[in-house]
């Protein structure tokens, strides 16, 4: 062998030795644990720790759920943050290239009202700025160790924590995917120049289930909801600023200051508890949907363990505030 | 390239892949200890991010309020009977500052090295510490060593997997691509030995049997900010239904001014 043959033998054997990439196999499905607040608030004005802009609070405060009944709007979906603040479980699939079976994405799949998410894998970039956007957006992903972290950006604007506050479709959303054992976090920061003050930290736990109740991505078919939407098509219910009749619910339930029902940056934050000490004084204790366990041979207790079952929320979609969707459009 | 050259550059390529082969087939290297084989750095303060839970974690909410928490009956008699004031009264102010609960309570931690293979963690909120000793903690605990708010925790590094079976994207093996050796990794901290105390202000419940896993999980963002995310299960069965599981979320922050330390209060 001449010597520059045999050099290069000796670096490639040198290099063999170095390990591949760490990864870890997220194939499966997902089961939320759902033992926070993400998408649970029951109030239609709970902003509480969110970091709106003004503009991102004014887009709150101004939203009516009914809109969603418009016949443009009742296929709309939620944006990518839904994945960590909807009810439903993450069901991962690896995408292998078709030739080299190598990963070329890892997919996780959509809901009735999410859509599905494409991690894509191989190295290619984001599209241009001016590329259409849609629903899931566009995300690629890369190992830093065993987490998978991926962004997604090219989303449509949609509403995130279930009604409460929009994401812009300029908003980028970056997941961490940390797989111990059979449990799953994903840490996500929503991030979005036109909406938020500062990047929106949310996380959720999952627990690998053998025995999926999963709720697959079903076509949407628009129907007429409210008849004053189809007689008058030019009607977009909305609260006029100021005007939201929900505005004072979690002050009324909670004894907690307005200011901060209303979020911003602010209220995320520790030395935020000063600015309550005053103005605090604890409710009374509670009577109703206070996630009391079950009696024995009652059934499963108080809305405890929001989803630990995989069922949705009582009402899926709009589910919740008193005037939700399909109550009567602003006059 | 010089003849001596080549030889040189080729002697370091050959030490440096045999030695990452002797490591991998696992001849003996001498130990390394925690401080020096961290393989994330999580020194430093770190504040807690409220956007989750916010009106049980920034408030004390109101009594019977369970929301989310999946305890037991036995759990549910024993928070009924919440009373803060005589908690106050009766030198217990800490109980809802115990380790299984600490790390939501809004506020700064502060994250030293003690020595070489115990890391601390200082709470402002409370003015709590937290003793995360590597190897072999909990087997020096006994029946009369003292249970105390914050437990014994025994911490191990779970760092990043190289070659997995699992093959998904082997790397490039070319004499052109750089090596490329998988980085970071996680902390697990497991904590037993407690002293009861609760889970959530308004007097929810975990034994003195509670078993606490934390995974911490750092997240260095190409902006240069830092987060941290630290996965905690509460088992108990005593209190629980099934393990309270929860991630709180932490921002780096470039030093302490904001450091705050506070007594613990049971009505605040």
């Amino acid at each position: 062998m001449s010597k520059p043959s045999l050099l290069a033998v000796l670096v490639v054997a040198a290099l063999w030795a170095v390990p591949a990439y760490a990864q870890v196999d997220l194939t499966g499905t997902w089961q939320r644990v759902g033992q926070n607040d993400n998408g649970a608030s029951r109030e239609p004005v709970d902003l509480l720790g969110m970091p709106f802009s003004p503009d991102g609070r004014a887009k709150a405060l101004s939203y009516d759920i009914a809109a969603l009944s418009a016949t443009e709007r009742q296929c709309q979906m939620y944006p990518p943050i839904y994945a960590i603040v909807g009810p439903f479980p993450l069901q991962f699939t690896m995408v292998p290239d078709p030739v080299t079976q190598k990963l070329l994405a890892w997919k996780i799949a959509g809901w009735g009202d999410r859509d599905e998410t494409v991690i894509w894998m191989d190295g290619r970039p984001h599209p241009s700025k001016n590329a259409p956007h849609t629903h899931g957006g566009f995300t690629t992903g890369a190992w830093e160790g065993d987490t998978l972290t991926a962004v997604t950006t090219h989303a449509k604007l949609g509403d995130i924590k279930r009604h409460r506050g929009f994401s812009s479709d300029r908003a980028t959303m970056t997941y961490r995917f940390n797989r111990h054992g059979d449990t799953l976090t994903v840490t996500g920061l929503l991030e979005d120049p036109v909406y938020l003050a500062e990047p929106y930290a949310l996380t959720e736990v999952y627990r690998l289930t053998t025995n999926p109740n999963n709720f697959p991505l079903t076509a949407c078919e628009p129907i007429e909801e409210l008849p004053t939407l189809h007689e008058d098509p030019t009607l977009v219910p909305h609260y006029l600023p100021g005007k939201h009749p929900a505005m004072n619910e979690v002050t009324e339930h909670y004894n907690i200051p307005l200011e901060a029902v209303v979020g911003g940056p602010e209220t995320m934050y520790p030395e935020y508890r000063k600015k309550l000490k005053d103005k605090y004084v604890m409710p009374p204790p509670c009577k109703d949907g206070c996630g009391r366990p079950p009696a024995p041979g009652q059934g499963r207790g108080q809305g405890q363990g929001l989803n630990q079952q995989g069922e949705p929320p009582a009402g899926g979609r709009g589910a919740g505030p008193a005037a939700g969707r399909g109550a009567p459009p602003p006059k | 390239m010089s003849r001596a050259l080549v030889v040189v550059v080729a002697s370091m390529l050959i030490a440096f892949g045999f030695a990452r082969v002797d490591a991998q087939r696992g001849n003996p290297q001498p130990p390394r200890a925690p401080k020096a084989a961290a393989p994330i750095d999580l020194t430093g303060y770190w504040v807690s991010i409220v956007t989750q839970d916010w009106r049980w974690r920034m408030v004390t909410p109101r009594k019977g309020d369970y929301q989310g928490i999946p305890l037991t009956l036995a759990a549910a008699k024993v928070a009924d009977t919440w009373d803060p004031a005589k908690d106050e009264a009766a030198g217990q102010q800490c109980k809802s500052y115990g380790a299984p609960a600490l790390m939501s309570v809004p506020g700064r931690i502060h994250i030293t090295w003690q020595d070489d293979n115990t890391l601390k963690v200082d709470a402002d909120a409370g003015t709590q510490t937290r003793i995360l000793r590597f190897g072999g903690a909990q087997t020096a605990a006994n029946a009369s060593t003292p249970r105390t708010w914050q437990g014994i925790s025994e911490a191990q590094w779970l760092p990043a997997r190289p070659n997995v079976p699992l093959q998904l994207r082997p790397m490039e093996r070319t004499a052109d691509t750089p090596p490329i050796r998988p980085t970071g990794g996680s902390l697990q901290v497991v904590t037993k030995n407690l002293r009861a105390g609760y889970l959530r202000k308004n007097g929810v419940p975990y034994s003195e049997n509670a078993v606490m896993t934390e995974w911490w999980d750092l997240y260095k963002r190409p902006n240069g900010e830092e987060w941290l995310t630290i996965t905690t299960q509460v088992e108990d069965p005593l209190y629980l239904r099934t393990a309270r599981l929860v991630a709180p979320v932490f921002k780096k922050e470039a030093d302490g001014s904001k450091w705050d330390p506070t007594p613990c209060s049971s009505t605040w």
